[in-house]
């Protein structure tokens, strides 16, 4: 139920004209409404986070199997992307928590500012990741018919052939795990221009930006992967 | 009539119950958290031995943690379910890796 509906709905008499608009009835208060939002939310992402545990368990299964072939499989991924595309996702954690600063105290123009610095920060990390992919494609390095493999492992100089089948491993790994991550960052990007637009129009005031921080929570948990992929998946025995 | 509009004024009180920080504030925590990056980025490049995914696991976290508490508020929230919530979340995900690493580290002992 949206607020509007709530909004046209419910004003028939005069105690419900008192009513904060925002306020759903089944609801004893706003701060009751918003803890209630704020609980379903969090149970969510609860649910993200054992989503992608699982893929990360697999991960880390396989990568103590296959150090090896994981190590230098890794060693072909772009640190300079990777790092990069790491800080434009942690500024954009900072413009979506000044997006509810914003909406807090009511700064409409600010306030879609911000989501919209988001939603082109949020672009920015799919637009490097998609040359990242291309990369993949092109030296072979996508799981399948065409997949090719053979850099080695260097051990202190000792260059150790790898089983490219244990390197194939590793870049389904990391086509699932970045691809669900990619696919978390569109949604986002989505939440965030439909947000910009309904802030835009007046939607959310002081009282009411409930919407504002449950997708802030996302954009957040989605930071949050890419925080523990970016070592993960990058930074496997760099330093020989 | 004017008991009403009293009404209205308490309903809104949420607005007042700032659970935000300061600009300033976040923009340090951002300026943390990429000071970080560049730090784990630095450290895989020496060699610590078994230590380098630790240290790089252990700096994801401190992120992690830098932001759950900050940006996502869970200090300041009012519900002591939603805290609960955070920790039962990690609590299964560590059952998860623990039971299931328990099981793969173990099976070359024969």
């Amino acid at each position: 139920m949206t607020t509007s509906q709530a909004t046209t709905g419910s004003v028939t008499t005069m105690e419900h004209e008192a009513h904060n608009p925002a306020l759903l009835h089944h609801f004893s208060d706003a701060q009751q409404q918003k803890n209630a939002a704020s609980l379903g939310m969090w149970l969510f992402l609860v649910t993200e986070i054992m989503f992608f545990g699982g893929m990360f368990c697999a991960y880390l299964v396989y990568r103590l199997a296959h150090f090896n072939a994981f190590a230098a499989a890794s060693q072909q991924l772009s640190i300079k992307m990777g790092a990069f595309n790491t800080a434009v996702l942690i500024v954009s954690s900072v413009t979506v928590v000044l997006a509810v600063k914003a909406a807090e105290v009511g700064k409409r123009k600010l306030l879609v500012g911000y989501l919209v610095v988001t939603v082109l920060l949020g672009l920015t990390f799919l637009v490097v990741k998609g040359f990242e992919y291309n990369e993949k494609f092109e030296r072979h390095h996508v799981p399948g018919a065409t997949f090719k493999f053979t850099d080695t492992f260097d051990d202190n100089g000792k260059q150790i052939p790898v089983n490219p089948k244990e390197a194939e491993l590793f870049f389904s790994i990391y086509f699932v795990m970045t691809g669900m991550h990619a696919l978390h960052m569109i949604i986002g990007c989505g939440l965030f221009s439909v947000l910009a637009i309904l802030s835009w129009k007046g939607h959310y005031t002081p009282g009411y930006f409930t919407p504002i921080e449950n997708a802030g929570l996302y954009w957040h948990l989605v930071d949050i992967i890419w925080i523990y992929l970016f070592p993960l998946l990058y930074l496997i025995s760099r330093h020989s | 009539m004017v008991e009403q509009q009293h009404e209205v004024e308490g309903d809104l009180t949420v607005e007042h119950e700032h659970t935000t920080h300061s600009q300033g504030f976040y923009l340090a925590i951002g300026a943390a958290l990429l000071v970080l990056t560049a730090t784990t980025v630095a450290a895989a490049f020496v060699n610590l031995g078994p230590f380098n995914p630790v240290i790089a696991l252990l700096i994801a976290t401190i992120k992690a943690t830098l932001v759950i508490i900050f940006f996502m508020h869970v200090k300041g929230a009012s519900e002591k379910l939603t805290g609960a919530i955070v920790v039962s979340g990690f609590f299964f995900l560590a059952i998860l890796i623990a039971l299931s690493l328990a099981d793969y580290m173990t099976r070359s002992w024969r």
